[in-house]
């Protein structure tokens, strides 16, 4: 068997050029795989950070429209829930539109119980509490854009017109890679107040309510049970888990995803392509080498395992070079984007697929090389004359 | 002396499993090439021509779309004074003041959400969309919960069939029609009348004021008047421009995307280009030796190799572009990020992106060809021709 290993690597070292070259076409293809596939996993990262204890109560219409702030209590008198807490979407502009990221005028005291993995010091947290100017923000948002503790951070309004001005009182840190760490959080209250005087029929609103459960399993019951209260009045509820709701929005833009998901499939054809030539190529070379063998008494099944062996050597050995790369392309490529996507990070179970991917690309390119060989008549291999 | 073009054709003829290979791949690169291409060209153009060039569009300054705006009935009230607005021929205003709403909808077939824009229009809203025609139905009364939905809608979403009935904000709103706006924003969106859907939703302003304007290149002066004007926090665009930015950001991620896939991808496709060239040099040595003593000289046998390789990229560029050209009869469906609306929009393709797309696979058919083309001119005649 070591023998065979080491014969299937002398026959692929015989060009070396165009070994060289399938090799560095597989490195880059299983590095773009692997790159694709990351970016399909950041768009679903929202969904993967949440937590099976909380719902989200929403308008039923859409998002757009709002809640009373009296459905707060309601709420919380739901059989099984146990807090219940609030934010609303700001959508404002950080001197720039290109500048994006989300922020949240949130119940601060309720909404951090709610949500422990962002982490933020005792001495920050209540600092933040303190004052009705105070924001937070994730940490990544801040390196972003080189904020400190302290700062002022001017935020123009697009749904709540205006200029508006935040001093930052913390910065958070999340629990493990995939909480979300480009958030910007202030106090509801604060946006309240603001809106209170400049439009009043627009206060004591609320985007969405967070509510936590004490039972998982129960989410679905209590779920209906809450939009149940809400039933025929002004603003109809939609209750569903957290996960669902940010499912929700991967959907509507479901269709890049697919895009993004059949690339990541055309560039393994493309160098599949590429590989299945370059062993077309070896085989048309050897034929005579082949019958020889053959005449010599070899069984066909030997020269199947010998091109295989030989083909997947190839694969392989580009595909670990391949997936090492993954790591630093992956870094590259979250710096560049900045915090598009939040949580960007090479999963194992792309490192799998790229790996069978690769497997897939050897085996696909040795299949008619090892039929051709394996079926070939010794007389005319021999007479050929490549 | 010139190598006569069918030499490079046959002997591309002659390794044809070879050839069809790396056509292939080079096919898949111009594949996914012109695809991005035509995916941001047809969100632009969808974009671009939802807007009409002598309509102006009205906002609350500082929001980027018309959901995020808001416009007081006495703040539209004044713009509708404003003299530069064009009369229909009854000498009525060719002015809408518009609610516009999202609201949740479910997918044929997959049952995933998608926000759909609900469009609520004055009297006149109609007669400022001369590219706007009813295909079923009939369009919806003013003063009554009836409402039309666009094409694309009624195609893509359920629940909004013609005698189908929407529930929202305590009644039932009746689907009377259904209206087709062309390749526009307008064909993803449901109609209705304003002030119907603005007691629905609770709503106290509009979103929107849209006019025509009797002389087109007063746009200016209505703008500065609009703008200077201290009791209207709002600002006026026309509307093609209004329009146009809506598609920039998603049109510019798209364009990123489809380049970089298309760089690192070229990649792979041009190394397949040298590995085919290189051993069809290979292969040839002989041969070559052979032209070079019957007297063709040095830059014929690189044109010769040349045409080859770029002949090589041109078939995966064909075939590639005919691929991508079957894509046009798809519509994608998806959220602009802009809006957080849902728009249909489809592949175009146009002259631009032919020619791109063939230049494309021509520069990697030269990129992949060139080395190999060199060391085949370069051959010593004596080595060549000795050769097994």
């Amino acid at each position: 068997m070591l023998g065979l290993f080491r014969l299937a690597v002398r026959n692929a070292l015989r060009h070396k050029l165009r070994t060289g070259l399938t090799v560095l076409g597989i490195i880059v293809a299983t590095m773009a795989f692997g790159l694709l596939r990351t970016v399909v996993d950041a768009w679903y990262a929202g969904a993967d950070a949440t937590s099976a204890n909380r719902l989200v109560t929403r308008n039923a219409i859409s998002l757009m429209f709002d809640l009373p702030l009296s459905y707060r209590n309601k709420i919380r008198q739901a059989e099984g829930v146990e807090s219940v807490s609030y934010a609303n979407w700001f959508g404002g502009i950080y001197i720039d539109e290109k500048n994006f990221f989300p922020q949240f005028a949130i119940d601060a005291a309720s909404y951090l119980d709610l949500y422990p993995e962002y982490i933020l010091s005792e001495e920050e947290k209540r600092a933040f509490m303190r004052d009705r100017q105070g924001a937070i923000a994730g940490r990544k948002l801040a390196e972003e854009y080189g904020w400190k503790v302290g700062d002022i951070i001017p935020i123009r309004g697009t749904i709540y017109a205006g200029n508006w001005s935040f001093v930052l009182r913390g910065i958070y840190r999340g629990a493990d890679k995939k909480t979300d760490q480009t958030q910007f959080f202030f106090h509801w209250d604060n946006l309240n107040e603001t809106v209170k005087k400049r439009e009043p029929n627009r206060a004591d609103k609320v985007g969405v309510y967070i509510v936590s459960i004490r039972d998982s399993g129960r989410a679905a019951e209590i779920s209906k049970e809450i939009d149940a209260v809400f039933a025929n009045s002004l603003a109809e509820t939609l209750t569903e888990t957290e996960k669902a709701f940010q499912l929700g929005f991967v959907a509507m833009t479901e269709a890049i995803v697919i895009a993004i998901e059949i690339v990541s499939i055309v560039i393994i054809g493309i160098i599949m392509a590429v590989m299945a030539n370059t062993m077309a190529m070896s085989a048309r070379e050897r034929v005579r080498e082949y019958a020889t063998m053959k005449a010599l008494g070899f069984g066909p099944r030997h020269l199947v395992v010998l091109i295989f062996a030989e083909s997947l050597t190839i694969s392989l050995s580009a595909a670990l070079a391949g997936i090492a790369l993954i790591f630093p392309a992956a870094d590259f490529f979250a710096s560049k984007v900045g915090t598009l996507f939040p949580v960007f990070n090479v999963s194992e179970q792309t490192l799998w697929m790229a790996f069978a991917a690769a497997t897939c690309i050897g085996v696909v390119a040795a299949v008619f090389p090892a039929w051709r060989a394996a079926t070939g008549s010794i007389t005319k291999g021999l007479g050929s004359i490549g | 002396m010139q190598i006569p073009i069918v030499y490079t054709w046959k002997n591309l003829w002659a390794r044809r499993i070879t050839t069809v290979l790396t056509a292939t791949g080079m096919a898949l690169v111009v594949f996914v090439f012109a695809t991005m291409l035509m995916l941001s060209q047809g969100l632009e153009q969808t974009l671009v021509d939802t807007g009409s060039p002598g309509n102006v569009m009205v906002i609350r300054r500082g929001s980027e779309t018309e959901v995020q705006s808001s416009i007081a009935r006495a703040q539209a009230a004044i713009v509708e004074t404003l003299p530069e607005i064009a009369n229909d021929i009854y000498g009525k205003r060719l002015l809408s003041k518009e609610t516009v709403v999202l609201m949740v909808l479910n997918k044929r077939g997959s049952d995933n959400p998608g926000n759909v824009t609900i469009r609520g229009l004055s009297a006149s809203g109609l007669a400022l969309r001369p590219q706007v025609q009813l295909i079923n139905g009939r369009m919806f009364r003013s003063g009554s919960s009836e409402i039309m939905v666009g094409r694309k809608v009624a195609e893509g979403f359920n629940g909004v069939g013609i005698g189908e009935t929407l529930r929202f904000g305590l009644s039932d709103w009746a689907v009377v029609g259904i209206f087709d706006a062309g390749n526009t924003g307008f064909s993803s969106e449901i109609w209705g009348d304003a002030d119907q859907l603005m007691q629905a939703f609770r709503r106290q302003s509009y979103s929107s004021v849209i006019f025509t304007l009797a002389d087109p290149l007063a746009f200016d002066r209505v703008k500065e008047r609009i703008e200077n004007d201290p009791r209207l926090p709002l600002e006026s665009k026309r509307e093609t421009e209004f329009y146009a930015e809506q598609s920039e950001l998603m049109g510019n991620f798209l364009s990123i995307l489809g380049l970089t896939l298309s760089v690192i991808f070229s990649i792979g496709a041009t190394i397949g280009a040298m590995i085919t060239m290189h051993a069809s040099v290979a292969s040839r040595t002989r041969e070559i030796g052979t032209l070079r003593a019957l007297g063709f000289n040095k830059p014929s046998i690189l044109a010769a190799f040349m045409l080859e390789s770029l002949l090589l990229g041109l078939i995966g560029g064909i075939v590639g572009l005919a691929l991508a050209s079957t894509m046009q009869f798809l519509t994608i469906s998806t959220m602009n990020w802009q809006t957080f609306a849902e728009l249909a929009f489809t592949f175009t393709l146009t002259g631009d992106i032919v020619v791109r797309s063939i230049m494309f696979a021509l520069v990697m058919g030269f990129v992949g060809g060139f080395l190999p083309s060199v060391r085949a001119a370069r051959m010593n005649i004596i080595d060549a021709l000795r050769a097994d």
